[in-house]
Parts: structure tokens; C-alpha cells; sequence
């Protein structure tokens, strides 16, 4: 189809293709400092909240609840109310971390790695996309540590002088993880607090109410706009963003060798790290847009969160989904191709075994529905569709890990040690709660900061741009 | 530090980026140097008017992440061949290759710690007063929609009534007294 037939018939801003490009506009026309500043602070700075926002805070507070409440339990009684057990002693804790950490790598993508190849458009996106990466990392960070199953002892994975004289085996994955994901999730909060610094001070100057003043006021530290403060900021900015890129690529390889590792078929295999980062992208953009396609419609972003952000998005998935599939697809080759045994009956128990049904889950998730259909320019900036996408796409990239982790470990090499899986209340009480924590964490954000970067959107508007003095006076 | 007193300087307003880079060039193009711009959002035009090229940034991160990457590899060498050497079927203590991976997440570690507390310890920050706030149009739209030249008292050419004047000549939307 071609471009022109795409352009809508009434051009309402936002909604239109720039003729001169022949894309969808990043941002909607006739859009000023002053409405750009006006919009995006005025949905922190109001004294009445939506009261869709409050149905959803209680439901997001309730599950929270119900986690709290899975997790006294779980102190209390200890990891045997999960269903791990042997031969499958790595459950709903391990696959949630995975998933939650995957989703947090998209926001990382878009802040930093983004940033770097100088997309513009990703600015819109880009401060809610970092605060999913925070939430989710709090979401993941806490399942490895309540699944030692002693979490009080957690700090025993630091390197620290102590009375035992014992310490930790540098040469273990599991404690390279200790390491990567504590310096994403600092990283990751450094890169979001500085990002927003600008912000609050325009909230500080904003805000009618005392406390508010005051409270933007002492997190804004003081900003007001220097060029030479602006300078160092853009290039702290910058620095920030190269560092980030190899970290995000970094967690998710080191999480990969948790797996990769250890010898068991159907883990040890070298294509885990790029596998295991594409589909942490992939998961991560259908998780932003989750957020996104709600958050624009309930706050009014049109204008700045256009169909092109979508499109994008879209785009995006659709390459880190061929990456993913062709990561499945040498799986299987790699099964036929090594003539092991071992790996060849864990392929197929992994296909047609009695926990089958989960790898076809996976397959129609993630590769037979979004593979085919977002191809269509058409598909892609559709609303309805891409939400319905990306959960489709967050359901397939939860039985990914569940695959990865329960099938491969519960018929192993002695028949005589297979067993199965089933999870309990316990482990979908914890599951659920995290989401129900996610949603609070990410309310409370929405109502409190703002969640789009005002700065970074005044640099894109057409009235930012230098013109030198003869043309000013020409067009005077 | 004593308590100053007097002007800080003298702050115009200007409506478009454009105005403010011709001004700022001007100024210093007539000598001035103690001189600051204050845009809602980064002008690299306004830090090339005011001759503000290189920063430390960079530097300070670079140390920042070698810091890391000496303190995290240092203390693995050290944990795993001297303070607790576990003999695992015979293979070698210093097994560096282990070792790459928790060094390389402190080098991103300290490096970026480096760069954000760095940038703000080089600005000066936090800072929650500075005279400038006392001027009464700049937090309107210093952080929205406004573009600010201000000339500081430091600099020996300033003479209130002079300067006053000198601003106008670049048709500012409005020249204020900033004081301390």
C-alpha cells in the first residue's frame, strides 16, 4: 500500500503523516514550550486525581497486599510452600526474574541505547519506558533473594570481611549476578533521578501548593538552567547512556549463564546470551507498550506519544521477535545436529512431552501471531491491536522462561529422577503480586513525576531551532 | 564565605533561542566574560556564544570506572588466591577469566556513579538558593518557555546604568536587577 493512501482524509494534528517524509509525525503539530510544559506538568501538578486512577491504585495496592502476605508466609514456613522440588528446584521464582528483569532491558533500550544512535523520537517514550525498568527491576530483584530461601542471610552474597572467614566464589554465575543486576538496577536509578532533575524544576517554578514547592524544590536540587550546568548534564547524560548499553547487554548475558553454565541439556548451550537479550527486548517494547497505549489515552498524549512511537515500537518487536525465533529455531537444529542423546529427547519432551501443551503456548505467542500480522504498516498503528499484541507477546515471553526452566529440568538423564511440575497457590499468590506491585509503583510514578521529559521534548520542537540574524531579519 | 551584597548582575529576557545566541555572541564578542545563559533546555549554540567548550566530565568518569575496575578485580585476586583458596579438582587459583565479568560490572558501576555525581558536583549542585531566583520573572519561564542572558556584576565592564542600556541595544523583551 502505498504512503499517500495511508494519509487520513481529515488531518487532525497528531493523527497525520508528514507529507515531506512520508512517516507518521514523532510529535502532533502546533506544539509550543509553553503547551508542551503546560500538558505534561499540569497532569503532576493537579489537585484532583482521576478517579480511574484510584480504581486502579486499589487494585494494584490489593495485590500488593496478597504479596506481602505470600511472602510472610513464605518466611514463616520456608520455600517448601512453592512447588519446587527435585528434579525441578528452579520454579515460578526463577522464571519470574527472568521475566521481569527481560521487561525491564526494553526501558535501558530506549534511554540509553537510543539515545546513542541519536533517535529522536524515543523521547517521548523514554522516561516512563526508565521507570518500568526500575519497577520491574525491583519486581525481579526480590525473587533470587526470596528464593535462597533464607532471605535474612541475603548479604552473605557480598564480598565482606566476617567472623566466618569464608568468602563468596567469584567464579560462580550466580554470584556474577549479584553483581550485574545490583549495578543495573543503581545505574538504572542514577540515569532516572538525573533525567528528571530539569523537570522538577520546572515543577518547583510550576507548583502552586507549599508542599509541593518545597518537595520538587529539594529534589530538583537547585536546577536552573545554566549552559554551563546544561553542558556538563548533556554530557553526563551521554556518558551515562554508553555505559548503560554494554550493562543492559551484560545483565541479561550474565543471567543467560546462570543457565548456560551448567550442563544440563536443554541449558548448556552457547546462543543463550544473544537469545536471552532479544527476547528481553522484545518482552520489554510489548510491556512499554502496555503502559503506553492506556497512559496516552487516559492522560490525553496523542500529541506526544503519536502513532509513529507506536509503529516504532512495533518495528522494534518485530526484529527482536525474528532474533528470538531464530534463537528457538537453532535450539532444535542444534538438538538434531549435536547427536546427543540427551539433548534430542529433551527436544522432543519438550515438544510432545507431557508438559508440551506450555512450548506451543510459546510459539503461537510469540512467533505465529506477532510475526505474521506486524508486518502491516496498517496492523501496527492500530490501537486496539498493538495492545492486544503486546500482551499476547508478555503471556509468550512468560512461557519462554517457564520452558526454559521447568521442561528442561523435569525429565533429566535417569528416568528413575523424572518428575513433574505444578504450581501452587503460593507461587501464583507471588506472581500475581508483583504485577499488583508493578501497577502501584507505577501509578504512585504517573501521579508524582513527570512521565514525560519536558526538556528532552522542548529540543525537538521546531521553535528550538537557531536561525542566524539575516534570516530572522528576512523573514521579519 | 562572607555574605555578598549588591547586584548579582543584570538578567534579559529574551523570547527564541535565536535571540539569546546573537545576544550572548554579541556580549562577548564586546569583551564580556563573567556572563551566563539560562535556556529551558540544552542550547549548545548559547555554550559556544559564551566560550564554554570542554568540560571535566569525561575525565572524572574515566577515572571513576578504572577506580572500579581496579577495586573489584584486585579484591577477587585476592579473596580467591590468598584469603580463601578453594581447590576445586586441581584447577588454577587466579583464574582471571572468572574474574572479567563482576570487574566489568564495577568499571559501569563507578563510571557511571562518576559521571552523575561528577556533572553535579561540578555544577555546583545541589544548591537550593541562588541569587537569581530572586529576580522576578525568571522562574516564570526560565525553566518553560524563556531564554535569559545575564551579565554578572563580577565582570570588571559592569557599570549598572551602562550595562542597562548596553542590554537594551539587543532588544530583549525585558532587562531586570538581580540582587543578592
Amino acid at each position: 500500500m502505498a504512503t499517500k493512501d495511508l494519509i487520513p482524509k481529515d488531518s487532525k494534528p497528531g493523527a497525520g503523516i508528514d507529507p515531506a517524509t512520508g512517516e507518521y509525525r514523532v510529535l502532533g503539530l502546533g506544539q509550543t514550550f509553553k503547551s508542551v510544559t503546560e500538558k505534561i506538568s499540569g497532569i503532576v501538578l493537579t489537585p484532583t486525581t482521576p478517579l480511574g486512577w484510584f480504581a486502579l491504585f486499589g487494585v494494584g495496592g490489593a495485590l500488593a497486599t496478597v504479596l506481602l502476605g505470600a511472602l510472610t508466609w513464605l518466611f514463616l514456613v520456608g520455600v517448601g510452600i512453592w512447588a519446587i522440588s527435585q528434579p525441578v528446584a528452579w520454579g515460578f521464582a526463577i522464571i519470574n526474574f527472568v521475566w521481569w528483569i527481560g521487561i525491564g532491558h526494553a526501558g535501558t533500550l530506549i534511554s540509553a541505547i537510543l539515545l546513542l544512535f541519536k533517535q529522536g523520537w524515543r523521547n517521548s517514550i523514554n522516561r516512563f519506558a526508565e521507570a518500568m525498568t526500575i519497577f520491574a527491576v525491583v519486581c525481579a530483584g526480590m525473587f533470587p533473594l526470596i528464593h535462597v530461601g533464607r532471605p535474612w542471610l541475603g548479604y552473605w552474597l557480598f564480598p565482606y570481611p566476617n567472623s566466618m572467614n569464608v568468602w563468596p566464589q567469584f567464579r560462580s554465575p550466580l554470584l556474577w549476578d549479584v553483581f550485574a543486576v545490583s549495578t543495573y538496577a543503581t545505574i538504572s536509578v542514577v540515569f532516572w533521578y538525573i533525567g528528571m532533575v530539569p523537570d522538577f524544576g520546572t515543577l518547583r517554578d510550576r507548583a502552586k501548593s507549599p508542599l509541593a514547592k518545597y518537595a520538587y524544590g529539594l529534589i530538583s536540587l537547585g536546577w536552573r538552567g545554566s549552559t554551563r550546568h546544561w553542558m556538563r548534564y548533556e554530557t553526563a547524560s551521554l556518558l551515562l547512556a554508553g555505559l548503560a548499553t554494554p550493562l543492559v547487554l551484560s545483565v541479561h548475558t550474565v543471567i543467560s549463564f546462570d543457565f548456560a553454565v551448567a550442563v544440563l541439556p536443554g541449558w548448556h548451550t552457547t546462543i543463550f546470551p544473544p537469545y536471552f537479550v532479544a527476547g528481553a527486548i522484545y518482552s520489554g517494547f510489548a510491556m512499554v507498550l502496555t503502559l503506553a497505549i492506556p497512559l496516552r489515552k487516559v492522560y490525553h498524549l496523542e500529541n506526544l506519544v503519536t502513532e509513529r512511537h507506536i509503529d516504532n515500537m512495533g518495528k522494534v518487536m518485530l526484529a527482536t521477535g525474528f532474533i528470538v525465533c531464530y534463537g528457538y529455531g537453532m535450539e532444535v537444529f542444534m538438538a538434531w545436529y549435536s547427536a546427543s542423546h540427551w539433548e534430542a529427547f529433551m527436544m522432543w519432551n519438550r515438544m510432545f512431552g507431557p508438559m508440551g501443551w506450555s512450548y506451543w503456548v510459546l510459539i503461537t505467542c510469540n512467533l505465529a501471531i506477532p510475526l505474521t500480522t506486524l508486518w502491516s504498516r496498517k496492523l501496527r498503528t492500530s490501537i486496539p491491536f498493538m495492545f492486544f499484541i503486546s500482551i499476547v507477546v508478555n503471556t509468550g515471553m512468560w512461557f519462554e522462561r517457564f520452558v526454559i526452566v521447568v521442561t528442561s529440568l523435569y525429565r533429566d538423564f535417569l528416568p528413575s529422577s523424572w518428575g513433574t511440575y505444578r504450581a501452587t497457590r503460593w507461587d501464583y499468590a507471588v506472581y500475581v503480586g508483583t504485577l499488583g506491585l508493578f501497577t502501584a509503583l507505577f501509578l504512585l510514578f504517573v501521579r508524582f513525576l513527570p512521565m514525560i521529559p519536558m526538556n528532552e521534548i522542548r529540543m525537538m520542537l521546531p521553535g528550538a531551532k537557531i536561525t542566524p540574524k539575516k534570516a530572522a531579519e528576512a523573514a521579519d | 564565605m562572607p555574605a555578598r551584597e549588591g547586584t548579582y548582575g543584570l538578567l534579559a529576557e529574551f523570547d527564541t533561542p535565536s535571540d539569546l545566541v546573537r545576544a550572548a555572541q554579541k556580549a562577548r564578542h564586546d569583551g564580556w566574560r563573567r556572563m551566563e545563559c539560562y535556556t529551558p533546555y540544552p542550547v549548545e549554540e548559547a555554550a559556544e556564544a559564551i566560550g564554554f567548550h570542554r568540560n571535566k566530565v569525561p575525565l572524572i568518569t574515566l577515572i571513576g570506572g578504572l577506580m572500579g575496575l581496579a577495586a573489584m578485580f584486585s579484591m577477587e585476586t585476592w579473596v580467591s588466591v590468598l584469603a580463601y583458596p578453594l581447590n576445586i579438582g586441581g584447577r588454577p587459583l587466579y583464574s582471571w577469566p572468572a574474574f572479567i565479568v563482576p570487574a566489568y560490572e564495577w568499571t559501569i558501576l563507578w563510571a557511571g556513579l562518576s559521571a552523575a555525581f561528577g556533572m553535579l558536583a561540578l555544577n555546583g549542585l545541589p544548591a537550593l538558593y541562588h541569587p537569581l531566583f530572586n529576580a522576578p520573572n525568571f522562574r516564570d519561564g526560565a525553566l518553560t518557555d524563556k531564554f535569559f542572558l545575564c551579565l554578572e556584576a563580577l565582570d570588571p565592564k559592569f557599570d549598572l546604568a551602562e550595562t542597562r542600556e548596553y542590554l537594551k541595544t539587543m532588544e530583549p523583551a525585558s532587562v531586570v536587577e538581580v540582587e543578592y
